[in-house]
């Protein structure tokens, strides 16, 4: 009985911290900027396909270093998805604030994009890319010093972009001709990537007839570390100090010297730098593919949503409630204690399968949301109502 | 109200009376057209395209009602649309049996048609469903979540986990609804063949009908008070409780009806497609419903109708010209809209597009000292009947 | 006032017209249907493709359709296949053609998204004119396209291990019937592994029915089944399966696995998490390829058992020059699989069958011709049935340390494909002969 308990309580936060660690990105996001990152998903494929490529790298090396990679992974992750979430900030973000169901629709064409980007990259998309904004974007900023840029903007702009994608698409199919298979192979392809853990996470500790796999409390540690580090930087550093009054009340704090447009990027980057983390711990529990990102979406939305929004203590306790209930209903470890009341097991035994125990847990959110519609930690004050 | 006295002047209650009865003969002409003249303009594939897209409109119509209009932005609206396409695939997969189980059941080992598919042998039965389900669920999904005030991103995200839960439920209820095979391999409705075509050119014109229908509804829905109601709503929801409506009722209303417009859509879909299957619930068909809307204009029921046309036209081109890269473009789509044209489409070119044809010809733009006096009915009364 | 509508008013006249629409809708669509009535005997006349084909013939190529889903979440599996399709029209347009003529492949993208499978389906018949088609990977999709196919008449290759209880004329299948690879695969397991299993599956329609399969065969062979559990497609938790499998197996047991794309890679992940290990767990897994190996980890999967009817490691001449054409093709880090040999073994038989039948476009000779058509496989030499399906090789591979198969058991002979299943109580006893124009697609044996 004890051992059951245990085992259910460890695998109900194993489960809840796969949850946070993905959700922990969104709660800034979201909870701190109002925006619908639906792109968030494809932010952990990236930082799952980095670990992928740091694995290859260091595979490269030889013993010592192979079995380390997962840290630099990790790191690494982190500033490519920032900056990636960086570059998506300042080119189409930034333009959406205070409209957040527009940048739900905007994201999720950037998640298709990214996508199929993870599918077809390959050295001639790259370049191809590269060469396009290259010229384009270098036009632009050349031509930007010019003192009428401003009225011939537009012309610019519809001369440079069919050049400059002449350009790119010539070179693109030249070189694809040249160098054939060398250039035009895509770099991962529609399928999944293998990534490995390293042998000190494989296995797991034995406590009796308990079994706690090394990823899963790996993972738990990094969420911790996360969760933690995060709350130092919002509470204790000057730019967490910035962030928390620009959420607050955006013209007071602009008023008072803060440079907003830059504490926006600096927020969304760090949710998008820890959507690379959240990728880079789950490729040591599931897949690595395009589709990856997919998978957790909605599941992180209803964390936030749950927990109350801009509360990261609420993505805690959320994380952990729907992971906890989520396991003991598809693991069917309540049938028999509740074995005494013949419908309630017809109920469990009903919803007793993974696919079923969703359909369960979404019933059980929407009842919870009758009794608190502002989540387990409501905000207080005026403000909830924008 | 002062607006009603404004419309009540002479001569502006007969000028409306004109438009109206212009639009409905606009209507009408159109929906002639598209019966009478697309048949022999367009190929038989592309007809059956139209044809699947005009229903896909109607959809679009009901996201246009609550999202353009009432500001509530529906993720989950391919529940109601696959909800519709199953009221009526269940009478279809029973209609040639009489006696007997569709075969996925025996397969499934259920010897018996469960309790929920009898009704189905009836067809008025499933098309009264096609309607009633969907608008009976989304009344009560809308109630639990409006009661409480719950809205804008939170409802989106509510309605989005509703296609989670709606997909795995028919997925994994194999002997009940086939599972991810959906329902498919249609043979008669009402005894005519489905397959045969001309009952497709009957589902044809029935479609453009109903869309016809779907769009007076609408219409009439949106120009009248109750139409400014919904508005309100959209733009101050507050303002408006404190002006003591109550929202809650209005929005369950609007809801249903949207949700009974999307459960029509998809019953003609699934007639005109052969299939329905969870797919339809999918949360990327879901979102793909309000890009068309966002193409084509929030707020505007024109807008919806040519968005989901025009998307699914481009979608379809651009998939048989480039297989596999399409979704870039589709990607793309997504962002250009939102962000160069947030009025979409049809919104373009009722604000900008004749401002730009025209500084485009070298005519410059008229600059309104007082833009809001420009857009005041009474003083463009006044203009037009004082002025001479 | 007309002017003056309340809000009750509204919500009156609101349910009226909802009301008033349900009615028109159910009376406006009684009369059209019934006029049609008459008119569908005559679309219902056999083949109407004939005609409609027959324009395609002309010119110096002849337009093959292959359909697969190039993105969303199929594109991981079809992709490869799309592959082993271009590779033998590629092979086969070098030795001179079909008929003197040069085959065209028309690519379409189903978009994992199965209306639009029978959209691109009816998109490739009607105006590619396109003489077959080559496509479809989930069941879902071909049970889409299926009307299609049989109300043109037309004619569909489907290279993939699929649940049977399907026979259509219009539908070749060249991937195994369960006969041809669960079947045994379980005979095996009761033989080698254990008399417990623990069947887990993805949610949707093959592990569901492989299962239902699984478990009538156990009960008749005197197996146990002790538990069964679905994951959503994609689904990437599987602790509560694991918690599963330690309560139904305390001693270990056999695990019977369905499991399809990125479920798989979580499942062998964290079973090895768990340390429920190959020697007391074995899983037998039948959507697991080398690709598949490949995109999970060899670590995780070393000692774990696959069925299939091919392998790359397969040792036949013909399927060393198969995986040569291939790597030189695609690629030297690209490995082949089954769905890939069934899809190349498809394009070939109808290849065969047109030089019999010695026309592309008469699409009831060309059935009748490939009937009976024999092919050197990379698998072994194989033969399309008359039910449509062709004899396969039945093999069933262990995961060695590079991440390919080593073969511990395979049939002398090619096995011959049962698609009606003969443990189901709803089929059984039921059987499919296409040659003969009394028994069709289901008759009593």
């Amino acid at each position: 009985m004890i051992a059951g308990l245990l085992d259910g309580i460890f695998n109900g936060i194993s489960i809840g911290a796969v949850l946070l660690i993905a959700a922990l990105g969104l709660a800034i996001v979201f909870g701190l900027m109002g925006v619908i990152n639906l792109a968030h998903g494809e932010l952990m494929m990236l930082g799952a396909y980095t670990t992928f490529v740091v694995q290859n790298g260091f595979k490269m090396l030889g013993k010592p270093w192979s079995e380390t990679y997962i840290i630099f992974a990790l790191i690494l992750a982190f500033l490519v998805t920032a900056a990636v979430g960086l570059v998506l900030e300042r080119g189409v973000i930034r333009y959406l604030y205070g409209r957040p169901l527009e940048t739900l629709l905007a994201t999720w064409g950037v998640s298709l994009i990214l996508q199929q980007f993870a599918r077809s990259v390959s050295w001639v998309l790259v370049i191809g890319i590269a060469i396009f904004c290259f010229l384009f974007f270098g036009a632009l900023w050349v031509l930007s010093r010019r003192p009428d840029f401003e009225r011939i903007r537009n012309w610019v702009i519809a001369i440079m972009l069919p050049i400059s994608l002449g350009v790119a698409s010539a070179t693109g199919a030249f070189l694809g001709q040249t160098y054939k298979l060398a250039v035009t192979k895509p770099w991962f392809g529609a399928q999944n990537v293998d990534v490995t853990a390293p042998n000190w996470l494989r296995g797991g500790l034995r406590l009796g007839t308990l079994q706690m796999p090394y990823t899963r409390l790996f993972i738990i540690g990094l969420t911790i570390v996360c969760v933690a580090g995060i709350y130092v930087f919002l509470q204790r550093s000057p730019w967490g100090l910035r962030i928390r009054s620009v959420m607050q009340n955006r013209s007071m704090s602009a008023c008072l010297g803060i440079p907003t447009a830059k504490v926006d990027a600096i927020t969304f980057a760090l949710g998008s730098g820890l959507a690379g983390i959240a990728g880079c711990a789950i490729s040591l529990l599931g897949s690595v593919g395009p589709n990856t990102g997919q998978n957790y979406i909605v599941d992180t939305f209803m964390v936030v949503v749950v927990g109350g929004v801009g509360k990261l203590v609420g993505s805690i306790v959320a994380a952990m409630g729907i992971g906890t209930i989520n396991y003991l209903i598809s693991s069917k470890v309540l049938v028999p204690m509740v074995a005494p009341i013949k419908p309630l097991v017809d109920l469990f035994e009903f919803f007793g399968t993974t696919s079923m125990a969703k359909v369960m847990v979404f019933a059980l959110i929407i009842a919870f949301l009758q009794v608190r519609p502002g989540g387990i930690f409501p905000q207080k004050g005026r403000s909830v109502d924008a | 109200m002062i607006l009603d006295a404004v419309l009540e002047v002479k001569g502006m209650k007969q000028q409306r009376k004109r438009l109206l009865l212009m639009e409905v003969g606009v209507t009408i002409a159109i929906a002639l057209l598209l019966i009478f003249v697309m048949p022999a303009v367009l190929t038989g594939f592309r007809l059956s395209l139209l044809a699947r897209f005009l229903a896909l409109a109607i959809a679009a119509l009901g996201i246009d009602l609550i999202w353009g209009y009432t500001g509530m932005l529906s993720l989950g609206h391919g529940v109601f649309f696959a909800l519709g396409g199953y009221a009526l695939a269940m009478h279809l997969q029973l209609a040639p049996l009489k006696n007997g189980l569709p075969e996925f059941m025996s397969l499934f080992g259920i010897t018996e048609l469960p309790w929920f598919w009898q009704p189905f042998y009836s067809f008025g039965f499933a098309a009264a469903a096609v309607v009633i389900i969907p608008a009976l669920l989304a009344a009560i999904l809308g109630y639990l979540v409006f009661r409480n005030r719950i809205r804008g991103v939170y409802f989106s995200i509510l309605t989005q986990a509703a296609t989670i839960v709606f997909f795995n439920f028919f997925n994994g209820q194999q002997g009940f609804f086939n599972g991810t095979n959906g329902l498919t391999n249609f043979k008669t409705l009402l005894g005519a063949s489905v397959s045969n075509s001309q009952t497709q050119f009957v589902f044809y014109t029935l479609t453009v009908l109903f869309l016809a229908a779907a769009y007076a509804l609408c219409r009439w829905l949106t120009s009248d008070r109750f139409g400014r109601v919904l508005i309100a709503i959209r733009d101050d929801e507050s303002r408006m409780r404190f002006s003591g409506y109550d929202p809650t009722g209005f929005k369950v209303v609007v809801f249903a009806i949207s949700a009974a417009l999307a459960g029509i859509g998809g019953a003609l879909f699934t007639l005109q497609s052969g299939l329905i299957s969870p797919k339809a619930m999918d949360i990327a068909f879901s979102i793909e419903m309000v890009i068309w809307v966002a193409v084509g204009g929030r707020a505007s029921l024109i807008g919806a109708i040519f968005g989901a046309l025009l998307v699914n036209f481009a979608k379809s081109l651009l998939s048989e010209k480039f297989p596999g890269i399409w979704v870039f473009f589709q990607g793309a789509l997504f962002l250009i809209v939102v962000t160069v044209l947030p009025d979409g489409v049809v919104g373009w070119l009722r604000y900008q597009g004749f401002q730009h044809l025209l500084t485009l010809l070298g005519r410059n733009k008229q600059v309104a000292t007082y833009p809001s006096l420009e857009e005041d009915p009474e003083v463009q009364h006044e203009r037009e009947n004082i002025r001479n | 006032m007309a002017r003056r509508l309340g809000r009750r008013k509204f919500l009156l006249y609101g349910s009226a017209t909802l009301g008033t629409s349900i009615l028109l809708k159910a009376c406006s669509s009684t009369p059209p249907s019934s006029t049609s009535e008459t008119a569908s005997p005559t679309a219902a006349s056999p083949s109407p493709s004939a005609t409609t084909v027959a324009a395609a013939g002309g010119g110096n190529t002849i337009k093959v359709g292959i359909l697969h889903s190039r993105s969303g979440t199929m594109a991981i599996s079809e992709n490869s296949v799309v592959d082993a399709e271009l590779l033998a029209i590629e092979e086969i347009n070098k030795a001179g053609g079909v008929l003197g003529k040069q085959i065209q492949a028309v690519e379409e993208d189903g978009q994992s998204d199965w209306p639009t499978f029978a959209e691109k389906a009816r998109k490739l018949i009607d105006q590619d004119k396109v003489v077959t088609v080559f496509g479809c990977w989930t069941s879902a999709s071909r049970k889409a396209v299926l009307p299609v196919f049989e109300e043109k008449s037309h004619m569909l290759w489907y290279p993939v291990q699929y649940e049977g209880q399907e026979c259509s004329k219009n539908i070749f299948y060249t991937g195994a019937a369960p006969n041809q690879q669960i079947e045994p695969a379980v005979d095996w397991l009761l033989q080698n592994k254990g008399k417990k299993f623990f069947l887990v599956g993805s949610d949707y329609v093959f592990p569901r029915t492989a299962n239902t399969i699984i478990k009538e065969q156990l009960k008749a062979k005197g197996g146990e089944t002790v538990g069964e559990d679905y994951l959503p497609l994609g689904n990437t938790e599987v602790t509560p399966i694991i918690t599963k499998i330690k309560a139904a197996l305390p001693d270990g047991g056999v695990i019977f696995n369905t499991l399809n794309g990125d479920s798989n890679v979580a499942f062998f992940k964290q079973m090895q998490g768990a340390g429920l290990g190959p020697d007391k767990y074995p899983v037998m897994s039948v959507s697991i390829a080398e690709e598949e190996v490949k995109a999970i980890g060899t670590e995780y999967l070393k000692g774990q058992y696959a069925a299939w009817n091919y392998f790359q490691t397969v040792d036949t001449p013909r399927n060393k020059q198969f995986v040569e054409a291939f790597k030189a093709k695609y690629g030297p880090d690209r490995v082949t699989n089954d769905p890939m040999e069934a899809a190349y073994i498809a394009v070939y038989l109808w290849k065969q069958a047109v030089e019999k039948a010695k026309t592309a476009d008469d699409l009831e000779s060309v059935r009748k011709a490939a009937v009976g058509q024999t092919f050197e496989a990379p698998e072994g030499t194989v033969t399309m049935e008359s039910n449509h399906h062709i004899s396969k090789f039945v093999r069933l591979g262990e995961v060695a340390d590079d991440g390919l198969f080593k073969i511990v058991y395979e049939t002398k002979a090619a096995v011959k494909p049962v698609p009606w299943n003969q443990f189901v109580a709803a089929t059984k006893g039921l059987g499919c002969d296409w040659s003969d124009s009394k028994k069709g697609g289901q008759y009593k044996i």
